[in-house]
């Protein structure tokens, strides 16, 4: 345990700073180049660039071969190359507009690497109850598992902030969980993802400077879901991760299949005279965690993202609670 | 409203300890004997309909919890 505290302290100062420095001159580079999108929850047209997944993956890369120099774990391998191969995916979906299942089938394939190294335990770990064994299974959880945690965290980010801040809650919640289930080197090696989520979020936060666009958001979805696998926490992550897969789960069962968000005509939200957020009226719009919020009435965007955080925080104490509870067997 | 909302989490975190509960005790321990080889295959594949069945029932459940708990936010 002691000997771990060097290897993380450097990778959690290096994934903090990659991104911390590294995003400033990416916003000024996107500025030059005109890769902007208009802000449409502000009142003035205002544009942000996207995307800024380079800056992310950078931290994430940077700070996990450093871990990988001391700890030469096959596991970080995995998440490097499942996490890398979610950010290229991410990045072609940027670039160009790719159909509905391009990212879910493509995010399957670069669940690869991880079954390739053997970087998992087949063993299900469920609170309460203990363990049961499904080796065929497991490997089909794991190719659905990385397409899920990708896109359910790009299917939040839709308020300045809120995916970036929803991810330095979920995983640091997880890391803690981590440590307590007492899987201390992959609870290190899950410490980078909320070091560059906090990082990114200095510049996502209200009033955004940049966006991550797919390929930020499927980068920090992706290397969550792998490091939920390689640490064998799979419950404890879902738990960690419930308002997203609400807001997932609320899309999906309003709009009845996989689309991008891009193709789905109806409006959820609108804004009022003074630009705070409101629900719409819309029936072909699909219901999501925003729409839900806002159907008490209308809320500034800031509001609607601390809410947000609030149920981050309440299903993180719940994964905390979870990851107790797995010490505990009938 | 928002104490909805974590009412919902809340839901969703039991159905998950007694979804686990369900896979532990029952799923896990399912074996067949009589088909030589094919005893692990079977045995898998008669989990894994059971795992899916389970699934599409947690999603019909969790359906009806989100329209009894939103009923009136959904409406509106």
């Amino acid at each position: 345990m002691i000997e771990l505290i060097v290897p993380a302290v450097v990778s959690c100062i290096i994934a903090f700073f990659v991104v911390f420095v590294m995003t400033p001159p990416l916003i000024k580079f996107l500025e030059k180049r005109n890769l902007a999108v208009k802000d449409m929850n502000k009142k003035e047209d205002v544009m942000v660039v996207r995307p800024g997944g380079p800056s992310i993956i950078t931290g994430i890369i940077a700070s996990e071969i450093i871990l990988y120099v001391f700890l030469q774990l096959n596991e970080i391998l995995a998440v490097i190359i499942t996490t890398s191969a979610a950010f290229v995916i991410g990045y072609v979906d940027d670039r160009r507009i790719m159909g509905g299942w391009f990212k879910p089938a493509a995010l399957a394939i670069a669940a690869i690497p991880i079954i390739a190294l053997g970087a998992y335990d087949s063993d299900l770990a469920f609170p309460l109850f203990g363990t049961v064994q499904i080796p065929a299974l497991y490997l089909a959880l794991i190719v659905f598992m990385i397409p899920i945690t990708g896109n359910t965290i790009n299917s939040i980010d839709v308020l300045n902030g809120v995916a970036s801040g929803f991810m330095v809650i979920a995983s640091f919640s997880l890391s803690i969980c981590l440590f307590i289930v007492q899987n201390y080197e992959i609870a290190i090696v899950s410490l980078p993802l909320g070091f560059v989520s906090v990082a990114f979020y200095k510049y996502h936060k209200i009033p955004s400077k940049i966006f991550p666009g797919d390929s930020g958001a499927l980068t920090l979805g992706a290397m969550y879901g792998t490091i939920a696998i390689v640490g064998g926490v799979e419950i404890i992550a879902a738990v960690a991760l419930l308002p997203a897969v609400i807001n997932s789960f609320l899309f999906l069962s309003s709009i009845k299949r996989i689309v991008e968000h891009r193709q789905v005509k109806g409006k959820p939200v609108d804004h009022t005279d003074d630009f705070r957020l409101k629900t719409t009226d819309d029936k072909t719009a699909p219901i999501t965690l925003v729409r839900l919020i806002l159907a008490g009435g209308p809320l500034s965007e800031k509001q609607v993202s601390f809410t947000i955080f609030k149920l981050a925080i309440f299903s993180g104490i719940l994964a905390i609670i979870t990851a107790f509870m797995m010490g505990i067997s009938f | 409203m928002k104490s909805s909302f974590f009412g919902f989490l809340f839901a969703m975190w039991i159905l998950i300890l007694v979804g686990g509960g369900i896979v532990v005790t029952i799923l896990g321990p399912i074996s067949i004997s009589g088909y030589g080889e094919l005893n692990g295959f079977i045995a898998s594949v008669i989990k894994a309909i059971i795992a899916i069945i389970l699934v599409v029932i947690w999603i019909l459940i969790l359906s009806k919890l989100k329209n009894w708990i939103f009923r009136k936010e959904i409406k509106s």
